[in-house]
């Protein structure tokens, strides 16, 4: 046996250097057992599937007011998702506040004032300015994009409470009262049944109508797509039926396009047409399930549906297509209809590349019907009323009804229904009762912040899809803006890089850096026009997305069509 | 052209570029099809390598698509038939180099940039961009957090190569891009500095990144500048683990620089921290660079310490000569006065397949026993046991792979995240695609995210878990009766034996609860094509080869093998146990597993050697070690191995080598089993060295030297040559390839392989079946290697551990590796950056059982079992169950086999590393005293 006694204890000899000391625990952020507990208590019974990271993120920020990074831990550890992929889509979506450790939360309360053109001109920034010092440290001021409400502008949300014409006195009162949303009066489930409503619905789901009468209709009435594509309904409704299914559905609520707020006007005064519209259309194409999307600026939108489908469920006319709500959470590019597919799959919202479309490629990969929140509101109507009713309208070689969001210097602003195809100066004078008070008409936007700027000498071209693109514009999701001579053009065209700045997703270069690099350009007191013209030509011809492709319109009008601002 | 278009997509698509009339393979891109016929499209966010999808988002590959709107991404856009593409039109060469200005305005000025040699910056001179007319933007800081890597978005582009890198390929899931707009930001986890992130170091992002923001922090100066740049680069394989990762070293003045991965079959350009990063240990100060002969005055002592800055102590320095002698000399002796019964030897799983042969030779040879063994007793003896008497194959049936193929994979008693970190981004890619992914471990583990059940069974209860499986599928008749009838024997002795392990009467024994139990069997059995892993976790117990058997049986009984995407697939630990095994580095058998007591077997080698050989099986490495203390073997050479770590119950292993009259050593560092040696023979390390390697894939693989053995260290094949012509063999070798050469004659398993192909090919699975065909991937569609040609199910009964917990020894003590730390830690623990990782001894415990034993994390604590004791700290892991204690057993300072139970399986002779009864004490007190 050897000899000597053991030295169990003694210094060993190794042969690692001993520089560094052993982590206490496995690498990175560990798990704090009551953040756990927190989330599973908060998640309960719901579902742990990506698709729902939105949805969850949300439940956190409503509960704790921001998510902390302990609850994000947890809640990566808890949908067994990589807590980078948490942290990327939390930080992608501006309604979301990551607070990590050592940093301060967020005050309880915020008021998000809207920055985008419209309330822009009508005084945000004084708002800005002034309110802090006003509602004091307990409260946080933001500037946000448009609210959808730039009919009422300057706007800001307090809490989810918005306030129109808002003014420092008006918001102060807002921050010391209730914060949630106002419901306004709508046509609710027993009234709008009440008037005939989902008779078509159940014709259809009784096999009394087909989808290709369906279908005909909507192509004889020329209805199109009015998120911003114009795309043939009837036409839409027929590629994506040929594709084998399982088949989805996905509704884009996520009206965000500065100027825009149609869909909102629809949504809060008549939602079953909206809905009816979508589940008909769900049934004509053979959808299994819906998504309807809905941006987080319209707190009484999703509220209004999430009683109102509860009662479609009730009467069992969601049984061929569930209809599932999904809430935006600040993000401007979720509009675009791919942004959107992956932000209701749980991800950032990120463009997709095209082919393959989502008529085929869609939602969690499978075919997609996706449609505007108002190309819905119409499907009922037509159908009843024939597509001649809808046909019959337009102007100046316009074909159908549009909803305009009118808003400016007019005198009347708001949502006006109007022939496809009438001019902007028809529509001043004819549906705005002219311009506001001392205000006299020097430019608009036919098509919101993407749309381009026009001069008011071009105020009779038809503000109809197609008509404007011979002069660098378009009318999308007919949001017209009307500027007068009080209006710096040029600081308008800054404002909406600024936007498409903030909102771009970063996904490509020429997007990405392209805004980034107009907005330092386009803030200086000389603008380098044949520099700022070869980055709109890259970005209008190697971005993913509209979003880039458009981001340049507005600056390229002010070199097309007010070469005076430039001197 | 209309039927053209509606023709299936596989076919080839025709298009034109740059008014060429070309063809598109079916599923090219534009960019990949331009690229066949030459023309160089300019490409950052896409990598045409294997694994890497396309993002068409860096916009540097705009081509121009006739009657388009916008441009395409040719990196990303599948051409059509009859499409016309213009890839140098004005306005994609515009677009492009606009594209380049607009990053090149935010990056560093080449001059001073991270790496001015990088795939970014090649790409904007071709173009003719260097320069930028728009305005920088703010940029982030650097980030030096990490030991290995260095991070420098200053220089990112956002191409996201690097998320997918860690998201997509190697699945490590760290990397996320955030925020948005100008403001997205490549970020670690929850934008932590990577060196606190979950980070495991892969790598991946760093061979990915085009711009340097991510790189090697040895290749930049304290400005973040790179300033090494490699002369040459060497093709070759990973030193570690078994799954044999191909590299490209890059060497400059003779010294490794940097290691990519390569696009070999097993790692498709994948490698982990140890072999991406691990590679220094081969300069480090300790390298033994001359012969050493223990010093008259230095007495052996079991707990002898040797200081490898120091070996003065004990040894003196030799020359070659002295060295080789005294070694020979001293084996002789002991085999003159012992005979064959009174030596020993251990060769090396790390070693070359090679010197495996050729030490097994020697010991067969020159002392004429078979007392030859090697690590795989202390890994997987158990599953090959099981297998060869099962299947008559030892390795195997399927590559790990096959994962890509598979819709449902068992992995059980292995942590691949962990110890075959490659292999795992495998299986995670699968996963991901859909397959189903059960992790059955009594720990929890990184691979449990993927899974899509996570069974966290009760220690050392794997045959009451599987024999309920086996039970539900028998029940349940979701057998695949055509195979069991036409492949396979033994199945009623199995159907009976099961009949009392209903899921319901083994999930209070196992701690699975019934559902589960059968849900995952269903799944199994059910699923198209299903695979089982297994590692550890199976082998190193007392029923070692009951497990394997078991997990047989469900193949068996399944027909889960034979087929793309099943099989079973025990991970191998080394980068070469497979070829040692193959090599006949086993008591038992001659090379291919030819049985040493068969009569015919043993005459066609004593023909083939040229002596006569001994007729009985030899002893086994815990057996060796036994017959030592028991008087019985007193001669041993050591070849690469270190029992005097990876032995179970290390003081009596220590014993019996300190009792030896004679040890011979043969390493590249005076490891603790060289301690207690009479003669240590400096050799040359994987990197310095030919060799051929056969990882767990039976991919035999070469590697090839980068640099030349420091000092007087001399090529391992050359000592085993020179102590062979010393002790009276007449061997002439030249090169290793003459020793492939002689064992190709002699082993049927490397038909078809020759040196020159593999230098050639430098991957080649066996078996073969022509000189210019691929290998066999899949084996046994069409039966078994056996004397029947039928599997045989041999069923399992319950054996419970050999050392149950009890109120002295309460908590399960556990014993395995870690991600940064390889075997007995003699190569990672002096390699910089694993060393940097995890620098000391840990035991794993959960922070409920912290609390409960009243420790903190990082506390020292000693843990204690019947056979020693040990002081190491703690680390609060949630991967560790309630009542158990985890050590990896690299850490001699703690060393974990200090406790472990030498407790054998009767068939593979394994220890039970996996399970012993231990204490955890506070010494909080010793602690601050040191």
């Amino acid at each position: 046996m050897p000899e000597g006694t053991p030295r169990p204890f003694e210094r060993q000899i190794h042969p690692g250097s001993g520089r560094r000391k052993a982590l206490k625990t496995p690498k990175g952020r560990q798990l704090d057992p009551q953040a756990q507990a927190d989330i599973e208590g908060l998640l309960g019974d719901r579902p742990r599937r990506p698709d729902l990271l939105i949805e969850h993120l949300h439940l956190i920020q409503d509960s704790f007011g921001h998510l902390s990074a302990r609850h994000l831990r947890a809640l990566a550890d808890e949908m067994k998702m990589p807590m980078a992929a948490v942290y990327e889509v939390a930080s992608f979506y501006a309604h979301f506040d990551i607070v990590l450790e050592g940093e301060a939360p967020p005050p309880p309360l915020t008021i998000r004032v809207c920055e985008s053109l419209t309330c822009e001109m009508m005084g945000a920034q004084d708002l800005l300015r002034a309110l802090p010092a006003e509602v004091g440290a307990k409260v946080r001021v933001l500037g946000a994009p448009c609210m959808g409400r730039c009919a009422c502008a300057p706007v800001a949300e307090v809490g989810h409470r918005h306030v129109d014409n808002a003014t420092v006195e008006s918001l102060v009162a807002a921050a010391a009262g209730d914060h949630h949303a106002v419901i306004p009066d709508y046509t609710d489930f027993e009234a709008y049944q009440g008037a005939g409503g989902y008779t078509l619905l159940r014709a259809c789901l009784a096999g009394e109508r087909t989808p290709e009468e369906l279908i005909t209709a909507l192509s004889d009435a020329s209805l199109r797509g009015l998120g911003g594509a114009g795309f043939p309904t009837g036409k839409k409704w027929q590629i994506v039926r040929g594709f084998p299914g399982p088949r989805l559905m996905s509704i884009n609520g996520d009206e965000g396009e500065p100027g825009t707020f149609k869909d909102r006007h629809y949504l809060e005064s008549d939602p079953h047409r909206f809905l009816e519209g979508t589940l008909i259309a769900a049934w004509a194409v053979g959808c299994e399930r819906c998504y309807v999307y809905i941006r987080d600026e319209y707190p009484a939108v999703r509220e209004i549906l999430k009683q109102e489908i509860a009662r479609l469920d009730a009467a069992g006319l969601t049984k061929h297509c569930p209809l599932e709500l999904r809430r935006g959470a600040g993000a401007y590019i979720c509009g675009e209809e791919s942004a959107m597919l992956e932000s209701i799959e749980g991800k950032r919202g990120l463009p997709r590349h095209r082919p393959p479309y989502i008529a085929e490629v869609g939602l969690f990969g499978r075919p997609t019907l996706n449609q505007n929140v108002e190309t819905m509101f119409w499907v009922r109507d037509i159908v009843e009323q024939g597509a001649g009713w809808f046909a019959s309208h337009g102007r100046n070689g316009g074909k159908g009804l549009r909803s305009y969001s009118v808003s400016g210097r007019v005198k009347s602003p708001g949502v006006k229904l109007a022939p496809a195809g009438i001019s902007v100066q028809e529509l001043i004078d004819e549906f705005c009762d002219g311009m506001a008070e001392g205000h006299s008409f020097r430019a608009y936007l036919p098509g919101g912040a993407s749309g381009g700027i026009l001069p008011a000498s071009m105020g009779d071209l038809p503000l109809e899809f197609g008509a404007l693109d011979k002069f660098g514009c378009f009318v999308g999701s007919h949001a017209v803006v009307i500027l007068s001579d009080k209006d710096d053009l040029k600081a308008a065209a800054l404002n909406l890089m600024k936007f498409f700045e903030d909102e771009s997703c970063g996904q490509c270069t020429p997007c990405r850096n392209g805004t980034e690099k107009a907005v330092q350009l386009m803030s200086r007191k000389t603008w380098d026009k044949p520099l700022l013209e070869e980055l709109s030509q890259v970005m209008r011809d190697a971005s993913i997305c509209g979003l880039g492709q458009a981001a340049p319109n507005p600056l390229l009008s002010i070199f097309k069509y007010f070469p005076e601002e430039l001197k | 052209m209309t039927a053209m278009t509606s023709a299936p997509k596989k076919e080839v698509v025709r298009f034109s570029l740059d008014g060429q009339d070309v063809e598109a393979l079916p599923g090219e891109t534009i960019w990949q099809a331009a690229s066949r016929y030459g023309t160089k499209i300019p490409h950052l966010c896409y990598a045409p390598e294997p694994g890497y999808r396309a993002d068409g988002n860096c916009r540097a590959c705009m081509v121009e698509i006739e009657g388009e709107r916008v441009l395409a991404a040719s990196c990303i856009r599948e051409p059509r038939d009859g499409m016309v593409v213009k890839s140098a039109s004005e306005r994609a060469e515009k677009a492009r180099s606009m594209v380049f200005e607009l990053l090149v305005a935010d990056q560093p000025k080449r001059e001073t940039s991270h790496d001015p040699e990088s795939k970014f910056w090649h790409w904007a001179s071709d173009i003719g961009v260097d320069t930028s007319r728009f305005p920088a933007r703010e940029t982030w800081a650097p980030d030096v957090s990490h030991t290995a890597m260095s991070v420098n978005l200053d220089a990112c582009i956002n191409c996201n190569l690097c998320v997918r890198a860690c998201r997509e390929v190697q699945v490590n899931d760290v990397i996320g891009m955030a925020y948005r707009g100008h403001g997205a930001k490549v970020i670690f986890d929850f934008d932590d500095p990577m060196g606190e992130s979950t980070c495991v170091a892969c790598g991946e992002c760093v061979q990915a990144c085009p711009t340097g923001a991510l790189m090697e922090a040895n290749l930049l100066d304290a400005k973040g500048k790179r300033v090494e740049y490699a002369d040459r680069t060497v093709d070759s394989v990973c030193p570690y683990c078994g799954v044999g990762c191909q590299t490209t070293v890059h060497v400059k003045d003779d010294k490794i620089l940097y290691i990519d991965g390569r696009d070999g079959p097993a790692n498709q350009n994948r490698l982990c921290v140890k072999g991406r990063f691990g590679w220094d240990y081969i300069y480090s100060p300790h390298r033994l660079t001359k012969p050493l002969i223990r010093r008259d005055d230095a007495p052996k002592r079991w707990d002898d310490q040797v200081d490898s800055m120091n070996p003065w102590t004990h040894f003196r320095e030799a020359t070659w000569e002295e060295a080789l002698e005294r070694a020979a000399g001293g084996l002789k002796k002991v085999y003159e006065e012992n005979g064959p019964k009174g030596l020993a030897g251990f060769g090396s799983a790390k070693g070359s397949n090679e010197e495996a042969y050729l030490f097994q030779k020697l010991i067969r040879t020159a002392f004429h026993t078979n007392n030859v063994d090697h690590c795989t007793r202390l890994c997987h003896a158990s599953s090959v046991a099981a297998l060869m008497e099962g299947i008559g194959s030892g390795a195997v049936t399927a590559p790990f792979t096959a994962a890509k193929d598979s819709d449902c994979m068992i992995i059980i008693g292995a942590r691949p995240g962990q110890n075959h970190p490659v292999a795992a981004t495998f299986l995670k890619n699968a996963a991901k695609r859909g397959a189903k992914i059960i992790v059955m471990d009594p720990r929890g583990q990184q691979m449990d995210r993927y899974a899509y059940k996570h069974l966290m069974f009760k220690p050392g209860r794997d045959v009451a878990l599987l024999n309920a499986m086996i039970h539900t599928i028998i029940e349940e008749g979701l057998t695949d009766e055509q195979y069991i009838q036409a492949h396979t024997s033994g199945y009623e002795d199995l159907k009976t034996m099961v009949k009392d392990f209903s899921p319901e009467a083994m999930e209070s024994v196992c701690g699975i609860d019934a559902a589960t139990i059968r849900d995952v069997a269903r799944t199994y059995a059910r699923s198209e094509r299903s695979i089982i892993f297994w590692g550890m976790g199976i082998s190193q117990h007392v029923h070692g080869t009951d497990n394997s058997r078991c997990l047989i049986a469900l193949t068996m009984i399944t027909g889960q093998i034979g087929r793309p995407g099943t099989g079973l697939h025990p991970l191998r630990g080394q980068n070469n146990v497979q070829g040692a095994s193959d090599a006949g580095l086993i008591p038992m058998v001659y090379p291919d597993y030819k049985s040493v007591e068969l009569e015919e077997v043993r005459q066609h080698y004593e023909k083939f050697w040229g002596t006569n050989l001994d007729p009985k099986r030899g002893l086994t490495v815990v057996e060796i070690v036994d017959a030592i203390i028991a008087g019985q073997i007193k001669g041993m050479y050591v070849m690469g191995e270190n029992p005097a770590m990876s032995d179970p119950d290390q003081a009596h292993a220590r014993q019996a080598l300190a009792k030896l009259e004679c040890l011979v050593v043969q390493d590249i560092f005076l490891t603790e089993t060289a301690w207690h040696a009479d003669v240590v023979l400096p050799s040359s390390a994987h990197a310095e060295k030919w060799g051929s390697f056969t990882n767990t894939n039976r991919e035999v693989q070469i590697g090839r030297p980068v640099a030349p053995p420091p000092g007087e260290a001399r090529q391992d094949w050359e000592l085993i040559q020179e102590l062979a012509v010393r002790l009276g063999l007449d061997w002439t070798y030249k090169h290793p390839k003459d020793v492939f050469t002689e064992m190709t004659e002699v082993m049927p398993s490397l038909k078809n392989i020759t040196w020159d192909r593999l230098v050639r090919e430098d991957s080649v699975t066996y078996p073969v079946d022509g000189p210019d065909v691929p290998g066999n991937e899949i084996l046994f569609a069409e039966g078994f290697p056996t004397p029947d040609g039928r599997a045989k199910i041999v069923p399992a009964s319950l054996v419970p551990p050999a050392e149950i917990p009890d109120e002295d020894y309460p908590l399960v003590l556990t014993t395995g590796r870690m991600l940064e730390h390889w075997h007995t830690g003699a190569m990672t623990r002096r390699a910089t950056v694993l060393d940097n990782l995890e620098p000391e001894a840990v035991a794993s415990l959960n922070p409920r059982q912290l609390r409960t034993l009243g420790l903190e994390p990082g506390d020292m604590v000693k843990v204690a079992t019947r056979r020693g004791e040990i002081a190491l700290n703690v680390r609060s892991d949630r991967d560790v169950p309630e009542g158990m204690v985890f050590i990896p057993f690299c850490f001699n300072e703690a060393a974990a086999n200090m406790l472990t139970n030498p407790q054998l399986d009767p068939f593979g002779k394994i220890p039970e590393f996996k399970f012993c009864a231990c204490k955890v004490e506070p010494l909080k007190a010793a602690a601050a005293a040191e």
